[in-house]
């Protein structure tokens, strides 16, 4: 073996010196996991206790469960299962209502639609002002901000209670109440797109002598765009589900008919109206996924 | 005639341009070299105001830039044209709206935000591409271009200000030797047949000697050198880079040009 020349000696080992710094640091993480753990495992333990969430109590509960479900479900007789409305046992006895439920579905999705449109609105508005990359003067950031996060931190319910009792019910309150929502989540989501939008364009933007208004146009607008899409679509499948649930405060819709006839036991047309429920979210998660899809794609080839 | 004076820009402590005083007349073409961190970009992006300037006076044609605001700021901007080493050009966008982008100022908001363009705005934007090489690509996204195509777009969007000068933020960095020479052939053009001043940053002598009039030298923040070309002797030039005397300094290394001294 050579002997070291005197510089080697004096240089300090790469791989001693990386294992030493390497242990240090695995030491440090390790501690550091284990405090989280600790943590998390003392707030589950008091989220339990809280929620009361017992076995033995989840385990009584839960033939109830059952037990609602079978009284909802319809007799439905296969020999008879195509006759018509007045023989009981059929499909069409089980839906007579049908008529009524599909035009409040319709009346639904409706609210669903423009509580969207509405909502989409204002996050355009509010979002660009609430994005730190993008506004300097920080009042007006900050106080888009706060508004915002009001927007989504009140409960829909909660929005459509109070546009009941001023508008009266009906599902003008539900359609207001859900839009504020939309455009508090929207807003938020939005804003955090600009956030991660590229400096470059915009900056080209601001060197031909765009004024801000023009900045956000033409740099951050056709960047983000893709994604506040692809976000848009998510709100819609949100919004059929939460519009289908606003009426059982009033806000209209098929809600309203759902509260009513749990409320007055009418059992087979709790699940009547719970299977086209679930029927239309599937529907149109099935459409917006496939639209998302596209509006992702075309993206990612280009 | 642009006149700069005492011209500082601090970052706390740190002076990245340093009292800087320059004159240059119009229609020069000056290139500033210097090594990375040599205050550059910085002197560049203050001259359009991209950065405001600590300290010092920016002045053109005896109107004092730095005290400039609002709508007077954005037109002087307009007349200030930038091209960058990213290009920043707006890759969703086709490459004609792109250059329409440099008739933004003097848009209304509406017709700005409908991009409204007039059909004389458009017919500029095809002959402004057209003079580069580039008017096939007009429909096509901005992102699809290579780059030397894109920066040959942003050019084209700064002819579109009818600018008094260009800026030019090491323009040629990111691009492959032929159409770096592409693009500072197209620099000199501009600079030759319309007489609008080029001020260029570049990072490498042999670019500097073969397209400027005049070359300034930066280092930390202060002019080291300016003078002609001709004058850059291998001392000055190792003072500039901070090269230190025992190492070897070979241009050909860091050359963009085809024929490599």
């Amino acid at each position: 073996m050579a002997t070291s020349t005197p510089t080697a000696a004096i240089r300090v080992d790469p791989v001693g010196a990386f294992e030493q710094h390497y242990g240090e640091m695995r030491t440090q993480r390790r501690r550091r996991s284990l405090v989280f753990w600790a943590v998390f495992l003392v707030l589950l333990a008091l989220a339990v206790d809280i929620s009361t969430f017992f076995p033995d109590r989840l385990a009584e509960g839960l033939p109830r469960i059952g037990s609602y479900i079978y009284d909802t479900l319809p007799m439905l007789r296969p020999d008879v299962l195509f006759a018509d409305t007045q023989t009981e046992g059929s499909l069409a006895y089980w839906y007579f209502n049908l008529p009524k439920y599909a035009s409040l579905l319709f009346t639904t999705i409706n609210m669903a639609l423009f509580s969207t449109l509405i909502g989409t609105v204002g996050a355009l508005l509010l979002c660009f002002v609430a994005s730190r990359n993008l506004m300097r003067n920080w009042w007006l950031y900050a106080a888009a901000r706060r508004l915002l996060e009001f927007c989504r931190a009140v409960p829909e319910i909660v929005f459509a209670l109070i546009f009941v009792y001023a508008f009266g019910i009906g599902p003008a309150a539900g359609v207001l109440a859900i839009a504020i929502h939309s455009a508090g989540a929207l807003g938020k989501l939005f804003s955090e797109v600009n956030e991660n939008a590229n400096h470059g364009p915009i900056e080209g933007v601001r060197a031909t002598g765009g004024n801000w208004f023009e900045e956000i146009r033409f740099g951050v607008v056709p960047q983000v765009w893709p994604n506040f899409l692809s976000y848009i679509w998510l709100r819609l499948e949100i919004n059929i589900r939460a519009s289908s649930i606003i009426g059982f405060v009033g806000g209209g819709g098929i809600g309203q008919e759902l509260h009513y006839v749990i409320s007055f036991n009418y059992y087979e047309e709790v699940s009547a109206i719970v299977l086209l429920i679930i029927l239309t979210v599937t529907c149109v998660d099935l459409l917006s996924e496939r639209l998302r899809h596209r509006a992702i794609g075309r993206e990612n080839l280009l | 005639m642009l006149e700069v004076e005492a011209l500082t820009k601090r970052f706390g402590d740190v002076h990245a341009v340093d009292e800087v005083a320059l004159v240059v007349p119009r229609g020069q073409m000056l290139g500033v070299i210097g090594r990375s961190g040599a205050g550059k970009s910085t002197l560049l992006r203050m001259l359009n105001r991209l950065s405001d300037p600590s300290d010092g006076r920016i002045r053109f044609d005896g109107v004092d830039v730095t005290a400039l605001m609002g709508a007077e700021l954005r037109r002087w901007r307009a007349r200030c044209a930038m091209i960058f080493q990213q290009f920043n050009l707006v890759g969703r966008l086709d490459v004609i709206t792109n250059v329409l982008l440099g008739r933004l100022n003097g848009h209304g908001l509406l017709s700005s935000m409908t991009a409204n363009f007039t059909a004389a705005e458009r017919a500029d934007a095809i002959r402004a591409l057209d003079r580069l090489d580039m008017a096939q690509t007009a429909l096509q996204r901005a992102d699809t271009l290579s780059g030397g195509q894109q920066q040959r777009v942003a050019i084209a969007r700064a002819m579109m200000q009818r600018p008094d000068i260009l800026l030019a933020d090491e323009p040629i960095a990111s691009l492959d030797p032929r159409n770096a020479t592409v693009v500072m052939e197209a620099l000199q053009r501009i600079n030759g047949e319309d007489g609008i001043t080029v001020i260029c940053n570049l990072h490498t002598l042999d670019t500097a000697r073969a397209y400027c009039d005049r070359v300034i030298g930066m280092e930390r923040g202060r002019i080291v050198f300016d003078g002609p070309p001709s004058q850059l002797d291998e001392p000055t030039v190792r003072r500039i880079y901070g090269v230190e005397a025992a190492e070897q300094l070979s241009e050909s290394v860091t050359s963009t040009s085809l024929s490599a001294a």
